[in-house]
């Protein structure tokens, strides 16, 4: 039951990436990447690490691919344009897919060197939550916090790259217009007649 | 956990009888849906002293299986621009992951189709996910107001996501667990252990925060589920109908179903969140799974979430439409901040003021 799971969710995560390169629309990709991150966290399901495959769904699916397919939605590609530069860059692309491709094949190999029957997705805690959490704030808790200011410094960077003051802007101030009181906005003039204000 | 029924049989026998419970649940959530439709109807209607849908049936009670005939029975239009499967796709997404979000709901003790142990994060997760429907259905229409509807929708949900899992966070630090049955559980005997009455003596100081944190979830169940007076992405004076412009007939049909399960399931987190699911009021004996008692613990949870869809429809009638920058002040700078400082207070309060058990 757990093999067929397994097949038939890798078979959709293999087909989904390799979709995500041949679509012609860059939409089409997004919607096939968004399709490979799912079924990456059923896998994470299989092996259980539900904590992970949730996390997965909701930070990548949830967040993350609704930006990119926001960004490439507004996009006005040009297809045919996009398809040129195609054989210039299959070298480099050639060569980091290799790259990757060893990278898959040492951690395979030093798993079933390892035995990956034995895999314990929560070692150490009665769950996998409990376990990451363990990692994460008790044991390596400065380098998470690390990496957390090091992201913080990133979006304060694009913050600052993108803000820019235009002078004659009328911004709207909240809390001057709900303190706004009658006297500050009516003003009763005795108009008489024939003369105006 | 005990579940409702035997999984026997072997694999496929399971496999079978999950089917069994997953399809009689399924029913029941349409039949009911069809009367919280027309039920929504007449508390709008009732607002504006009409009388609503009374033709069909007695009291117009069959107005929405009428509504569902007619939708069913037309003919499907798809633009000639659109881009064919997407469009289709949208819809028949956002009905699939308005309906498998219902597996972790317990609706009375034992009485749910997968007890998860991650169940709120599955429930975050899947809600999160409902956003690609209504984007893949504004962009396959090739259309500029389904567009414009789908790129609000995405923003105005993405913002509110954050402040809802916030929200959720501070519950399960009081919970202690990420299983939806145990949330239920940690708030029975009485109303005062509810998390958004929160009385009881050992956590009376959470009890401001936790009714902010009830009213934050309220607010963003709205945002989250394009209900009104957050409807921007179907404003129909300013859209048309938004992402729904270019649909018809049964796919229309679809999308509605999501959106009102949806509905109904935001009313059904507020319930095991902070309403306490199953549980009376008044501090009642343990039901057993599968018992008289435990069938009455579904109706108190039904009537808990009714009370909630009455509330959402009354919102509908009763408060006018937000514009788009007051929506994303609203999320961002005011619902963000303080769903973040009240984790910060409550986690605190959990760690240093409870009494913890020694692990």
């Amino acid at each position: 039951m757990q093999l067929i799971a397994f097949y038939i969710l890798s078979t959709v995560v293999l087909l989904s990436a390799f979709l995500v390169i041949a679509a012609r629309n860059p939409v089409h990709s997004v919607l096939w990447l968004i399709s490979a991150f799912f079924a990456s966290s059923g896998l994470l399901v299989l092996i259980g690490a539900e904590f992970l495959a949730m996390l997965l769904v909701v930070v990548y699916v949830g967040a993350v691919a609704v930006l990119f397919l926001f960004v490439v939605m507004m996009l006005d590609v040009d297809f045919v344009e996009l398809k040129q530069g195609f054989l210039n860059y299959l070298p480099a692309g050639a060569l980091i897919a290799l790259a990757l491709l060893a990278e898959i094949g040492v951690v395979a190999a030093a798993t079933a060197a390892r035995e990956a029957s034995g895999f314990d997705p929560s070692p150490g805690a009665d769950t996998n939550a409990e376990a990451l959490s363990r990692v994460l704030y008790t044991d390596n808790l400065m380098l998470f916090q690390l990496a957390g200011l090091i992201l913080l410094v990133a979006m304060m960077g694009a913050i600052v790259l993108t803000l820019r003051k235009r002078p004659g802007v009328r911004r709207q101030n909240i809390s001057e217009q709900t303190n706004r009181r009658r006297e500050d906005a009516v003003q009763l003039k005795d108009v008489r007649p024939g003369q105006g204000i | 956990m005990e579940r409702m029924f035997e999984w026997g049989g072997g694999v496929w026998g399971g496999v079978g009888l999950a089917a069994l419970q997953i399809l009689a649940f399924m029913v029941i959530l349409l039949v009911s849906l069809a009367f919280l439709l027309l039920f929504d109807r007449k508390v709008w209607a009732a607002v504006m002293m009409r009388k609503g849908p009374n033709v069909v049936g007695p009291f117009g009670l069959l107005q929405a299986f009428a509504d569902f005939l007619k939708f069913v029975l037309k003919e499907i239009i798809i633009p000639a621009g659109a881009n064919k499967t997407v469009f289709l796709l949208a819809p028949i997404l956002s009905l699939t992951l308005a309906f498998i979000a219902w597996a972790v709901i317990p609706v009375a003790p034992g009485w749910v189709i997968a007890d998860l142990n991650v169940g709120v994060l599955y429930l975050f997760a899947i809600s999160s996910l409902g956003v690609y429907g209504i984007i893949m259905g504004g962009w396959a229409s090739n259309s500029k107001y389904p567009f414009l509807g789908g790129l609000r929708s995405a923003a105005q949900m993405v913002s509110y996501e954050v402040s809802i899992g916030f929200v959720i966070i501070t519950v399960l630090l009081l919970v202690g667990s990420m299983n939806l049955t145990d949330v239920v559980d940690a708030q029975k005997g009485g109303f005062w252990n509810w998390h958004v009455f929160l009385l009881t003596p050992s956590k009376i100081a959470l009890f401001p925060v936790m009714l902010v944190m009830f009213v934050i979830f309220f607010v963003s169940a709205l945002a989250e589920t394009n209900r009104p007076p957050f409807d921007l992405p179907e404003a129909e004076s300013e859209l048309v109908a938004g992402y729904q412009v270019e649909y018809s007939s049964t796919p229309y049909l679809l999308f509605m179903i999501g959106e009102y399960l949806n509905i109904v399931l935001m009313c059904a987190m507020l319930t095991i969140l902070f309403f306490g699911g199953w549980h009376p009021p008044w501090p009642a004996p343990d039901m057993e799974p599968g018992s008289i008692a435990s069938l009455l613990g579904a109706l108190m949870f039904a009537a808990k979430v009714i009370f909630f869809f009455f509330l959402f429809a009354l919102v509908k009638a009763v408060v006018p439409r937000y514009r788009y920058d007051q929506l994303m002040r609203l999320g961002w700078k005011i619902f963000l901040p303080t769903s973040l400082a009240a984790v910060v207070i409550v986690s605190g309060y959990v760690v240093f003021a409870l009494p913890r058990a020694a692990g």
